[in-house]
């Protein structure tokens, strides 16, 4: 299985997210942000990090990057498509899936561990785990997901949010809430459900000696569900 | 010619750093403020003369970048 991954300028997880895929059996490439033309991938990963400093609005210059134009047209033949924290607010900027990140709730850069649940198994990211709470971990600034009311419908209607934030028992209630994000959405699809945007990052959960293997689990599920 | 354009969150998005300022500034003793909203001021020297294709330019710039239609409202103030 052929995974890219797309480092911008001031991406800062690529490298975690190439040791991650190539763990569990991706054989993986990166992908320059000024290059035109993505190589044969079944997987398009873009990454967390700070692209272009966050100048603007977070992920908004790098929607516009030369590579960007291959993505969409790979995300909208059906390809995968997975956006990881600054990688998901690049997808909301680049239109792929619905809604914006806004700065955190409470003005903090949140940095630690929380649980998110899965509401929906029927799609290429989830279909065959046996469980529903996973533990990831987050660190971002803007991470506030936002959207407006008739969108919330839609994604609700077509079963978009891929996971919410709760607490170790799946309870997904305003405390279990770290950065004020609408309903405690941490991840949405678009909507045919092959472009996924989340702010978790479960490369960072892929060793015990990474406080956790929740990431494991995932990648693991991933690779033989695209198989 | 010089375009300016104000970027500003709609009436309904949360502005937390707006909220901040508020309390800081209200902190210092400026006791008479309702609601502070922060924006983006973005001063545009374009390669075209005429007032209302610049202001095109402008706009479509808004549009497709420097604005977030979802979250943000612009405001095109003036050419010069």
């Amino acid at each position: 299985m052929k995974s890219s991954v797309i480092t911008f300028p001031g991406s800062n997880c690529d490298r975690d997210m190439d040791v991650a895929l190539k763990k569990f059996g991706f054989n993986n490439k990166m992908v320059w942000h000024n290059d035109n033309e993505l190589p044969k991938s079944d997987l398009v990963v873009l990454p967390g990090g700070f692209s272009y400093g966050d100048y603007l609005r977070c992920g908004s210059m790098a929607s516009k990057s030369k590579i960007m134009q291959s993505v969409i047209n790979f995300a909208k033949s059906g390809g995968l498509v997975m956006g990881i924290c600054n990688g998901f607010q690049i997808l909301v900027e680049s239109g792929l899936v619905p809604g914006v990140l806004l700065r955190n709730k409470y003005l903090e850069f949140i940095c630690k561990n929380v649980f998110v649940k899965i509401e929906n198994k029927d799609n290429p990211y989830f279909k065959n785990l046996d469980k529903d709470i996973f533990e990831f971990h987050i660190a971002h600034n803007e991470g506030n997901y936002f959207c407006t009311g008739d969108q919330l419908k839609e994604i609700e209607d077509n079963n978009q949010v891929a996971i919410y934030y709760c607490n170790n028992n799946g309870k997904t209630e305003e405390k279990f809430n770290p950065n004020g994000s609408l309903k405690n959405i941490a991840g949405i699809f678009n909507k045919e459900k092959n472009v996924l945007g989340m702010m978790p990052h479960p490369e960072r959960m892929i060793d015990k000696s990474l406080s956790g293997e929740d990431g494991s689990l995932f990648f693991k599920n991933l690779i033989n569900n695209i198989r | 010619m010089k375009v300016s354009a104000v970027i500003t969150l709609k009436k309904d998005v949360l502005d937390p750093q707006g909220k901040v300022i508020q309390q800081a500034l209200d902190g210092m003793g400026f006791k008479d403020i309702n609601e502070i909203r922060q924006g983006k001021y973005f001063e545009i020297d374009v390669k075209e003369n005429d007032p209302k294709k610049a202001h095109k330019i402008v706009e479509d710039m808004c549009k497709k970048l420097l604005a977030n239609l979802v979250i943000e409202d612009y405001k095109i103030i003036g050419t010069n």
